[in-house]
Parts: C-alpha cells; structure tokens; sequence
C-alpha cells in the first residue's frame, strides 16, 4: 500500500497533479499575470477581516454554537460558490483564456476524518484557519509568524510520514 | 453615512459570505484555478525544505499562483489594519467572556487574545501548546485531509464533493472536541 500512495494523490488542491484538470499547454500565461492573485488575495484578506472570521473569539463562539455569525459566513460562501459552480457548469463557461473549466473529483480515504479531525483541534486551538493565519499576521499580530512557522513545520512532517499514516 | 464608515464597521455575515463565496468564480474563470489555501504550506515545503520526502517532489512554480494569493491576503491584512480598521472590540456572546474571565482573557480588542497569544506568553506553558500544537496540527491535519476550510468546506462542498463534506463535518467535529472538552484543560494551566 505504501509504494502506490507515494505515487496517488490525495491532495486535490494541486491542479499540477491532478492529470485530468491539467495540460501542460493550456496554462502558458506571462508571469506577470500571476499579480492577479495577489489582487484576488488582497480582497480576500480584507474580506476575512472585516467579516471577523479570523477573530479566535468568533471561532470560540461557533464551536460553542453561541453565534450563527460564523455559520451563516461558511453557509452562504458555500451557496453562491456551488450556485456558480453548477452555472459554469450548466452553461460551459470558459476561463478567460478560452480553457474548458475542469473540477477534480475528489476519492474519499481515511485522510479526510483523521486529518480534518486533528485541524479541527488546531482550528479551535489557534482561532484560524490557513487563509486567517496570513491575515492576521498582516493585520499586526506580529506573534502569528510563530503559528504560521509551527504550520509548515505540520505539513512539512505529514509530508515525511506520509506513507506510514493510514489514508 | 460614509461609505468608508461603512466599510469599516464590522461586516455581517450575510455580506461577507457571499464575497468569500464569490472567490470561488473569481478563480475559476480568471485563471481556471480552484480555491484552497492550505497548499501553500505545501509550496513553501517544496520550495524551501523538500529534502528528498516525495510528497514535495514536484514543479511547485506550476503552483506559484496560490503563493501570490496568500501573500496578497498578508497585505489585504496590513490595508486593513492601516485605512480600514474598526477599533471597537469584537461583541460575542457575554456566555464565551463569563467563560473565558475564568481563565484570565479578557482583553477583546485584537483579532486574537492577547492575554493567550503574545511574545510574552510564547514562554508560558499554556501560550505555547497554544501556538506551537495548535499550529502544528492546522498544519499537519490540513494536508493530512487534503484542505482546509476553504479547499474542502466551501471549494469542496460547492462541487458538491462527498469527501469534502466528510472532512467539513470532521473539522467541526474536532472543533468542538477542542474547544468544549480539551480547551478548558489547556487554558487552566
């Protein structure tokens, strides 16, 4: 089993690896083109605060069920992306640079409950999730770089057990 | 009322939602990109420390995109903290501050407690399985499951992606272990 995880991917957040929403062709952008994610994250990191969703308070909150704030935020993002998921889908809406817009298909493995379970632990230990960590370090909680540094310490030591934890 | 006053009086939820929601779209069709930001922990793994481990084996410039995106939400943090910043304290519920006085925390005018998370507190005990564990398992337990809030709960679910609901209902799940069963333990010390 450990042989063949090393070479299947569990991680469907990397287009790059998933062989069916990538072709080597279609992606030749000038690099520049790259500062619109930066725009998009700006929004992004904006949006996350000004929403509070990246106060610990507000997380404390929702795992206590003291608030609908947070719920109604995750809740209606989920509405209007799946709404835009099912119409470019519904009307084969192309990506500006003309590519069909492809969405992988995910295959369950014992990853999702053991893992999401262990984030559930650091989601309500640290208040945030990835995003919220980076907003927060913006928005001068200095002390943040410590969680951020502690999180890439996580993801670099799954990387190098991987292939003994049960998926 | 100003516009800017608007703006920066806390956002309910039902505007700020949808905007997160709309990130979803916006990714998709600028740049046929799915939304998740937890993999770029993974890209700083593989650009900076790969060190031989397979799982960082890869073109991570094919994935560079993701790192402008989270570097742009750090500078969304640093605009907002400098024109658009609110400086009344977050309003919760008066059950969360009667809890959390009991632990000493009662300082409500940053995104995250001082009294918990601080320089100073990095050599107490309790600051530091916060901040050390704590993000130590956001780390670890993101790419264990293959995303986070954002790759699995709302990029996910809008696929309509049964391994993404499973994951959501596990991150809540262990949410709530955390913070109604272990929290108490840890904030004790």
């Amino acid at each position: 089993m450990n042989e063949s995880l090393k070479n299947t991917n569990t991680d469907f957040e990397m287009r790059s690896l998933d062989a069916m929403c990538f072709s080597e062709e279609q992606v030749k952008t000038p690099s520049w083109h790259n500062l619109k994610y930066l725009l998009f994250g700006i929004l992004f990191g904006i949006i996350l605060i000004k929403a509070e969703v990246v106060s610990w308070f507000r997380i404390q909150e929702m795992f206590r069920l003291q608030s609908f704030h947070m719920f109604g935020v995750i809740g209606s993002a989920v509405a209007v992306g799946a709404l835009s998921v099912f119409l470019i889908k519904k009307f084969n809406i192309k990506s500006i640079y003309g590519e069909d817009i492809k969405f992988p298909v995910k295959s369950m493995n014992k990853g999702q409950i053991i893992g999401g379970l262990l984030f559930g632990f650091g989601w309500a230990m640290t208040g945030a999730c990835p995003g919220p960590l980076y907003a927060q370090l913006g928005y001068g909680a200095t002390v943040t770089l410590v969680t951020i540094f502690m999180a890439i310490v996580g993801t670099w030591v799954y990387g190098l057990l991987r292939e003994k934890l049960p998926h | 009322m100003h516009l800017i006053e608007l703006i920066t009086q806390p956002w309910p939820w039902y505007i700020a939602g949808p905007l997160i929601g709309l990130m979803v779209p916006l990714l998709l069709i600028f740049g046929n990109k799915t939304f998740g930001i937890s993999s770029s922990l993974r890209h700083i793994c593989a650009s900076c420390v790969p060190a031989k481990i397979p799982f960082f084996q890869y073109n991570w410039r094919k994935e560079i995109w993701n790192l402008f995106f989270v570097f742009g939400v750090f500078i969304g943090g640093i605009i907002t903290l400098f024109y658009l910043k609110d400086n009344s304290a977050v309003v919760v519920n008066p059950k969360l501050v009667a809890e959390l006085s009991q632990y000493g925390i009662t300082d409500y005018s940053g995104l995250i407690p001082n009294d918990l998370f601080s320089w100073a507190s990095l050599s107490t005990p309790r600051g530091m399985i916060m901040m050390l564990f704590g993000g130590f398992l956001v780390g670890f337990g993101t790419r264990y499951a293959g995303g986070c809030t954002s790759g699995h709960a709302i990029m996910g679910l809008s696929m309509l992606q049964f391994p993404s609901l499973v994951a959501t209902i596990c991150f809540m799940v262990g949410g709530f272990i955390m913070a109604n069963l272990i929290l108490p333990f840890i904030l004790s010390i």
